[in-house]
């Protein structure tokens, strides 16, 4: 059997006592989007953090494939293969949209390397074919400063994009967006996501129903529930800490 | 703490001005200063152009990476004491030191009753030694700094904190150890370099023009790596620090690259400075001289690379004839232009832009607004206003 493609087993972490993740287990296979949803300090982004390396479990293991990440750091987990967008949507605002993505293709990362970088053809294909992909090819000598919300947050989906990960966290994609983005959004998703392992925070409910294969459910750092959004949304316990509100 | 600046986009067909821009510089450091000043002034030129380094040094560093160093004294004393210990071993041969007790050995050390020469000056006999350590020594200082410091993600106030007592205790510990390092004094009396005489007039004019080459060449290389990836990447690790981390790089290695950098340019000041004024001393390692380079650096526009030398030119000169005519009160007047400088032209004289100026008095003229667009990028790496400014000044 194929190892799962990411593995959280008995994630733990505590803050001056507080356990923001409490002995959780996560496994996603690859192709499937998960969806993470829970109120607010369910420890939604905390979970991102450590399987990023940003924040160290107390205790528990989260595994790519076969290899442990909570010995990595940060670097070395994104040049493994697991990606991040972040809530806030984070992009380089005082450089143009090729810059942003030229960055973050693969390659040339330390200081010398990226010294020595040369802008190959094969780097300016790359790049405008992503930002075709994320509809930004006409803005890629634009500002990322002047850009629309929704356009920086597709920005910075792209830059996940270009580096090909097999993992991809995203956090609060949709948020901000306008219908009409949303929509251009999800279907983006559903296409950039196959082949991969995909964990969505989301608060749009429906936005959620529409792209997730699975739904966890966290509350106080615990998983509360698990299964498709249709289950999940019926589960009484769900209704009564969450939905219910 | 952060200011908005409005950086140039390194992309942005900006190249063309920027040449021009160096080569104006060029031409004015290696001409126009020579031929129209006195030997005199031009020597205090070629001083004030020594403090250029670290202030280049600062831009890279602070400018576009965002570490604000409050240190930087430290390596350009490190690298003026390094050159300084050459020279001190090559004036006191036993023939010139022959009435000391212990000839052979500098005089403050026999002055200390040191009976021979300890072993952290012996590599210093050397001159391609020398050379070597003056990059080197702080280089070695710089990284283990940096990466003490970066990879605990120690950042900002807490890094300029550091980097200010780093300073602090260099001085005290030179100054505590006479025997050593000259102490207060510092190491003075420097006379040849493999025999060649660098107080002789025509050895100053020589320094001159090698300080200028090496100093238009860092320029050259700073201009490069901006206009490289890793330029961009020091932008992108100033603004989104996160964001570079979690895209695979790793951020301590690259804030100690530009860190390093930042100390070797600086060493390289220091070690020119002590050929040209012929001696080195702790008053150039301490906190003032560090804060100094930072106001040198501000001055001159911290996202210029060429801002550098006119910033260090101005506070330089400024320095030198507030305290010749207001002996009393030159620090404030210094003060003053730090302030006035900072307020108007908050990315200093490579700040302004004389379009937005022409635009701004005309609004407060005329009711009409001008239909001048704003530009975006000329804000930045236009020097030639401040080459009008430092130039006209001296």
């Amino acid at each position: 059997m194929q190892p799962f493609m990411l593995q959280c087993e008995g994630l733990t972490v505590s803050f001056d006592g507080i356990k923001a993740v409490d002995d959780l287990s996560l496994y996603l296979a690859q192709g499937e989007i998960r969806a993470l949803i829970g109120p607010n300090g369910a420890g939604k982004t905390t979970l991102l953090d450590l399987i990023t390396g940003k924040t160290k479990p107390t205790s528990g293991s989260v595994k790519f494939k076969t290899i442990e990440l909570t010995h990595l750091r940060e670097h070395e987990i994104v040049r493994v293969g697991v990606c991040r967008k972040f809530q806030t949507p984070s992009v380089y605002e005082t450089l143009s949209v090729f810059e942003n993505l030229e960055m973050a293709y693969p390659g040339s990362r330390n200081w010398y390397g990226a010294w020595l970088f040369k802008r190959t053809k094969q780097v300016i294909e790359t790049v405008e074919s992503v930002a075709e992909r994320m509809g930004l090819a006409e803005l890629l000598h634009a500002t990322a400063g002047t850009l629309s919300h929704g356009q920086k947050q597709w920005l910075e989906i792209g830059m996940l994009l270009i580096q090909d990960p097999q993992v991809m966290l995203l956090d609060e994609p949709v948020a901000g967006m306008s219908v009409h983005e949303r929509e251009k959004t999800i279907q983006l998703l559903q296409v950039l996501c196959q082949g991969r392992a995909v964990i969505v925070v989301e608060h749009d409910m429906d936005f959620v129903a529409r792209i997730a294969h699975q739904v966890t459910v966290l509350h106080q750092g615990k998983s509360l529930a698990e299964g498709s959004m249709s289950a999940v949304q019926n589960d009484p316990k769900v209704i009564e800490v969450y939905l219910g509100h | 703490m952060k200011l908005s600046l409005k950086l140039d986009s390194p992309t942005s067909p900006k190249l063309s001005t920027e040449r021009i821009a160096f080569w104006a510089t060029a031409f004015i450091i290696l001409v126009v200063f020579p031929v129209t000043l006195s030997a005199f002034r031009l020597g205090l030129i070629g001083k004030y152009l020594c403090y250029a380094f670290p202030a280049l040094g600062l831009v890279l560093c602070w400018g576009y990476c965002g570490i604000l160093s409050l240190g930087q004294g430290v390596f350009f004393g490190l690298g003026g004491y390094c050159m300084a210990m050459f020279l001190k071993l090559e004036a006191s041969d036993k023939a010139s030191t022959s009435i000391q007790s212990t000839p052979g050995i500098p005089d403050f050390m026999d002055w200390n009753q040191l009976k021979e020469l300890p072993i952290f000056w012996l590599p210093f006999e050397s001159l391609p030694l020398a050379l070597l350590a003056v990059v080197l020594v702080p280089g070695l200082l710089a990284l283990v700094v940096g990466l003490a410091m970066f990879k605990r993600r120690v950042t900002g106030v807490y890094f300029a904190i550091i980097t200010q007592a780093i300073a602090a205790i260099l001085s005290i510990l030179i100054i505590g150890q006479q025997g050593y390092t000259g102490g207060v004094n510092g190491i003075t009396d420097l006379k040849t370099m493999l025999g060649w005489d660098i107080r002789s007039d025509s050895a100053k004019l020589i320094l001159y023009f090698v300080n200028a080459g090496f100093l238009l060449a860092a320029i050259a290389m700073s201009q490069h790596l901006l206009h490289s990836k890793l330029g961009r990447l020091l932008v992108a690790v100033r603004d989104r620090e996160d964001r570079v981390r979690f895209t695979g790089y790793d951020v301590a290695q690259l804030k100690t690259f530009v860190f390093v950098l930042a100390a070797m340019l600086s060493a390289i000041g220091g070690a020119m400075f002590t050929l040209q004024v012929g001696f080195m001393s702790p008053s150039f390692v301490g906190i003032d001289p560090s804060i100094e380079m930072v106001v040198a650096a501000a001055v001159g526009g911290r996202v210029s690379v060429l801002g550098a030398v006119y910033g260090s030119l101005l506070v330089n000169f400024g320095k030198t004839f507030f305290s010749e005519h207001f002996p009393e009160l030159w620090l404030f007047m210094m003060g003053v232009l730090f302030i006035a400088v900072v307020m108007a032209f908050p990315s200093g004289l490579a700040g302004i832009n004389l379009a937005e100026i022409r635009t701004r008095l005309l609004k407060r003229f005329k009711s009409k607004p001008l239909l001048t667009p704003e530009p975006k990028a000329p804000e930045t790496h236009d020097p030639s206003p401040s080459t009008g400014h430092a130039g006209g000044g001296l």
